[in-house]
């Protein structure tokens, strides 16, 4: 059978295994099958599970025959980011030190995605641990972009949206901590969508910024978007930081923008952002005032500090979280360690790579008596503003509108020689991590370069589906999102 | 040693673990014991990616100990981490509370011989524990057992405020009285559900600040506690005195020696890089939810024995060494609703009782006797079957396998003769027998009796009532 993956979006995939147009392993096997073929030259993964998702398409499938009442996409293939524990199924976080861990429990998002008949089909790149925005600090493999192999598909979830940006998989899951969906979202042309803060369990996803990470999906469009966090997300008694909410975010995707208020932060605009992308993401916005939307700009100085805040708390945070990993229980151990100091030493030395040092040690140095109130509470002081400035925003403006990145995807290699820069690429999307808000990337169009970018949308906390809305209805006036990089045509496989 | 007199300055850090069916952050059982890291889970033993979600009875417990140590107690509180590398620890940190723990300001009475006082309460906050480390000294290797990882604690912080060995036992057995009677922690010290941090320095008797202080960490028993408080009060009196200067440091405590040891001192102190709990939300204390704990708090130790004392007419000594073990106060008015007689009871409890009940290791205390076969006992000597004497020796009998008293004294043949006239016989043969005793009674020397009143209870072997015996004497030597 002949399946025209660059068309396929993970709904239709959807309707099609459940008017029994094609069977669920049919459909697994014919993504397996291209993502094998396809990801030698992307490296968007680092395992592709074969046995496992023919396992588990084979019980989706019982289910539905059985009539069972599945959500929208039961039966479709997905892929997952290594930081999410799958019970029996290697889990690394990309990084040497988790190399050959095999969670004995599920993540709670698994447990969702299995109940919605969702079928794995192997575990993404990321930046180890989630620390980089390109996806090339992870151990194992660097990712490329498929519109151009020799730019980076942005991270930490590079790898989840690169898949989906090559039609390698339907959609995938990813996390994001400072806009790590978002920003390879954005890199890859593919819309992501960060939800608030609380709305999807944590339980399982390996921390990096506990307070600030946040599981959410990478898709085609929002609309995919929509039905993937009404599968995963509401409240889990596992995790005391989840929220009583439950979304039906599909169910509402038709409202259109009319009469919605847009806010456009003017030090979004400013002095970084790269002139293309000035131009894209405007056009963006009047496609929206066109559609009946209404547009104002606001005052956002406070963003000047959202970089150095956020880098203060998410290393913090690492630095604690990561402490764990010490070579004595599981994952990693130096083998020339004697006693236990030296275990500690050389598998924390062996075992994690640089840009991961690098966040421990700014971390603990924030954290470090002495230091505690010039930069850890003072980076909370920040966080506390910024929160505020996006309250007095949202009492006047439905909705918060910017770009993802100040540039579009940059070339391998480039990033990483002037970490800085890399750091201050975050500036459009880590104060709504900080913030606890919900924020959307999407594609809106091209570079010269025939590179993607990407609009933010954000909205006030819990308003994720009149988010998913608004995109929607930019994505039902537009068709960025329904193109695809060439190598994605390669074939019907 | 010089003329200067030096006073004790000691400040206290109970940790006890909380008597919870599972554990602070998991639904692991908190039991005692168990096969190494069968008690576990992948939140207990920190594995990548859990969350801890926390045990509200960890909450209701703190907050009956705060209320009853009349703290105040914190309506918006926080968990904080603390960081620090140990293989017992396999988070590589202990969720616990540093900026805002659950109760602050509280006291707590104490009185012994020749001192009443009240010892403030810094503050009390809940944290998780740690596992063991169980050295395997054949092999010479460490093995980590995370039983206990997760074992809700409170720790209970004192201020400076004890100035003796006696003032701080005292405080010790109060507050243990006070945690058993809420219920909230068996406070077994062997098992160590009950430890103290003692910080102790010495100054010179009358000066205002204080000494450099000293740590002894996790002494578990009274008495170990009392003998580290005497020697680290004569090691650091003899240090001044020499020329030197107390260091501030943590040490270890040798019960088996009797010293101690330097473990760290402050310099190379851990930093813990404590900061707030991220995956913890707050811990939010209503007026209402005090009220309902408090509403639904057990008779205290102090009110108990202000009730034995004007109830049932004990001594304060007799009521406050029986409500001082809150096991103890229940046997107590468990035999008591059999019998009736408080006094009686209070006597049989003070005496081989508690000899007895305490028999075992360390700081333990077991009664291996029901109530109501105590019961039947006292109410054997009540109604004349058996005399005192055999009472005590039935007791001991019946002590470790509770067996049944009345069947004890039936297989023995202990019941004490009814029949008047067996004892009658036996008072005139034993007149008999001892006439030269019988010429010295009658001649004013009184004290003989009591040697006339013992062969007549060795004749019946025993089992007569003494009482008896000595009227019918009198009578007969008439
Ligand atoms: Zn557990």
């Amino acid at each position: 059978m002949n399946i025209a993956f660059t068309e396929l979006t993970p709904i239709k995939a959807g309707e099609m295994v459940r008017k029994r147009e094609l069977s669920v392993e049919e459909l697994t096997k014919a993504y397996l099958k291209r993502s094998i073929a396809l990801d030698g030259e992307i490296n968007a993964f680092l395992r592709i599970e074969e046995e496992y998702a023919l396992k588990s398409a084979a019980a989706v499938q019982k289910r539905i025959d059985a009539k069972e009442e599945l959500g929208p996409l039961a039966g479709v293939p997905f892929g997952l980011k290594d930081n999410i524990c799958t019970k029996g199924l290697e889990t690394t976080c990309a990084s040497r030190i988790l190399g050959g861990f095999v969670p004995p429990y599920e993540a709670t998002l698994m447990e969702k995605m299995s109940r919605g008949g969702a079928v794995l089909i192997g575990k993404t790149n990321m930046d180890e641990f989630a620390m980089g925005s390109t996806t090339e600090t992870s151990y194992y493999k660097t990712t490329k972009n498929p519109w151009n192999l020799e730019h980076v598909p942005g991270g930490s979830s590079g790898g989840s949206a690169a898949a989906v940006a090559a039609r390698e998989v339907p959609y995938a899951i990813g996390s994001d901590t400072g806009g790590s969906i978002r920003q390879p979202a954005a890199y890859c042309g593919v819309t992501g969508l960060k939800p608030t803060y609380g709305a999807v369990s944590r339980f399982g996803l390996i921390a990096y910024g506990s307070s600030l990470d946040q599981i959410g999906p990478i898709a085609p469009s929002a609309k995919d978007c929509a039905a993937i966090l009404d599968m995963i997300s509401g409240f889990d008694e596992k995790d005391a930081t989840s929220m009583k909410t439950q979304f039906n975010a599909v169910a509402q995707l038709e409202g259109g923008v009319k009469d919605m208020v847009i806010g456009i932060p003017k030090s979004y605009f400013g002095e970084g952002l790269n002139g293309e992308v000035r131009e894209i993401i405007t056009a963006a916005i009047k496609v929206l005032t066109d559609a009946g939307a209404k547009v104002e700009e606001f005052d956002f100085s406070i963003l000047d500090y959202a970089v150095p805040a956020y880098y203060i708390i998410a290393s913090a945070e690492a630095s604690s979280n990561l402490s764990r990993f010490d070579g004595v229980k599981y994952g990693f151990r130096a083998e020339d360690a004697e006693g236990l100091r030296d275990v500690y030493l050389k598998t924390r030395t062996q075992g994690f790579g640089s840009e991961v040092k690098k966040r421990i040690m700014l971390g603990a140095f924030a954290l470090s008596s002495g230091y505690y109130d010039a930069y850890y509470n003072k980076a909370l002081q920040v966080k506390a503003l910024i929160k505020k400035a996006f309250d007095d925003a949202f009492a006047k403006y439905d909705m918060i509108l910017g770009p993802v990145a100040p540039t579009t995807a940059p070339k391998i290699g480039e990033s990483l020689k002037d970490p800085l820069a890399m750091y201050l690429s975050d500036i459009y999307t880590v104060s709504v991590n900080l913030a606890g808000l919900p924020g959307i990337a999407l594609p809106c169009g091209f570079d010269q370069k025939g590179l993607p970018v990407g609009m933010q949308l954000i909205a006030k906390a819990f308003d994720d589906e009149k988010l998913l809305c608004a995109a929607h209805c930019y994505q039902q006036l537009t068709d960025f999102h329904r193109q695809f990089p060439a190598l994605a045509g390669k074939g019907g496989v | 040693m010089s003329e200067i007199k030096y006073e004790t300055v000691i400040g206290l850090e109970v940790h006890t673990e909380l008597a919870t069916a599972s554990k602070i952050f998991c639904s692991c059982t908190t039991e005692f014991g168990g096969e190494p890291n069968t008690h576990c889970c992948p939140i207990c033993t920190g594995m990548p990616g859990v969350l801890p979600v926390l045990n509200q009875k960890v909450v209701e417990f703190g907050i009956a100990v705060g209320l009853a140590t009349d703290s105040e107690i914190t309506p918006y509180g926080k968990f904080d981490r603390k960081n620090y590398f140990y293989p017992d620890l396999p988070k590589a940190f202990q969720i616990s509370q540093l900026y805002l723990p659950i109760c602050r300001n509280g006291v707590v009475a104490i009185e012994g011989e020749g001192f009443q006082k009240n010892i403030r309460i810094h503050e009390i906050h809940m944290e998780e524990d740690a596992g063991k480390l169980i050295h395997d000294p054949i092999f010479d290797t460490t093995h980590a057992d995370y039983n206990r990882c997760g074992v809700p604690l409170l720790e209970i912080v004192s201020e400076p405020d004890f100035r003796s060995a006696e003032e701080v036992i005292a405080y010790l057995e109060t507050l243990k009285a006070i945690l058993q009677y809420l219920g909230v922690s068996d406070c077994k010290m062997q098992e160590g559900s009950l430890r103290a941090d003692v910080n102790l320095s010495v100054r010179p008797l009358g000066q205002a600040e204080f000494g450099t202080r000293t740590e002894m960490k996790n002494i578990n028993s009274f008495r170990s506690i009392a003998r580290a408080i005497a020697a680290e009060r004569k090691r650091q009196i003899e240090l001044i005195e020499d020329g030197g200067k107390v260091i501030q440091q943590t040490r270890r405590w040798d019960d088996a020696k009797g010293v101690s040891y330097a473990m760290r001192s402050k310099e190379d102190a851990q930093d813990y890089r404590y900061f707030p709990e991220p995956d913890l939300s707050p811990v939010v204390i209503s007026e209402e939810w005090q009220e309902e704990i408090r509403k639904g708090l057990p008779m205290l130790p102090k009110e108990r024995k202000a009730k034995y004392m004007e109830g049932y007419g004990l001594s304060p000594y007799d009521a406050g060494i029986i409500t001082g073990i809150k096991a103890l106060a229940d046997y107590f008015d468990e035999v008591n609703a059999i019998v009736g007689q408080p006094q009686e009871v209070a006597n049989w409890l003070l005496g081989d009782f508690m000899r007895l009940a305490k028999a075992g290791e360390g700081d333990t205390f077991e009664i291996l006797l029901s109530p109501a076969k105590l019961a039947d006992i006292i109410l054997m000597v009540k109604t004349n079957v058996i005399n005192r004497n055999t009472a005590k020796e039935v007791f001991a009998a019946v002590w470790q396998e509770d067996l049944d008293p009345k069947q004890y004294v039936e297989e023995h043949d202990l019941a004490m003769v009814g029949d008047g006239d067996l004892i009658k016989d036996t008072v005139a043969k034993v007149l008999a027998a001892n006439p030269k005793t019988v010429a010295e009674f009658k001649a004013g020397k009184e004290k003989v009796l009591g040697f006339l009143v013992g062969q007549c209870m060795k004749e019946l072997k025993g089992k007569a009532d003494p009482g008896t015996v000595n009227t019918l004497l009198r009578e007969a030597l008439k």
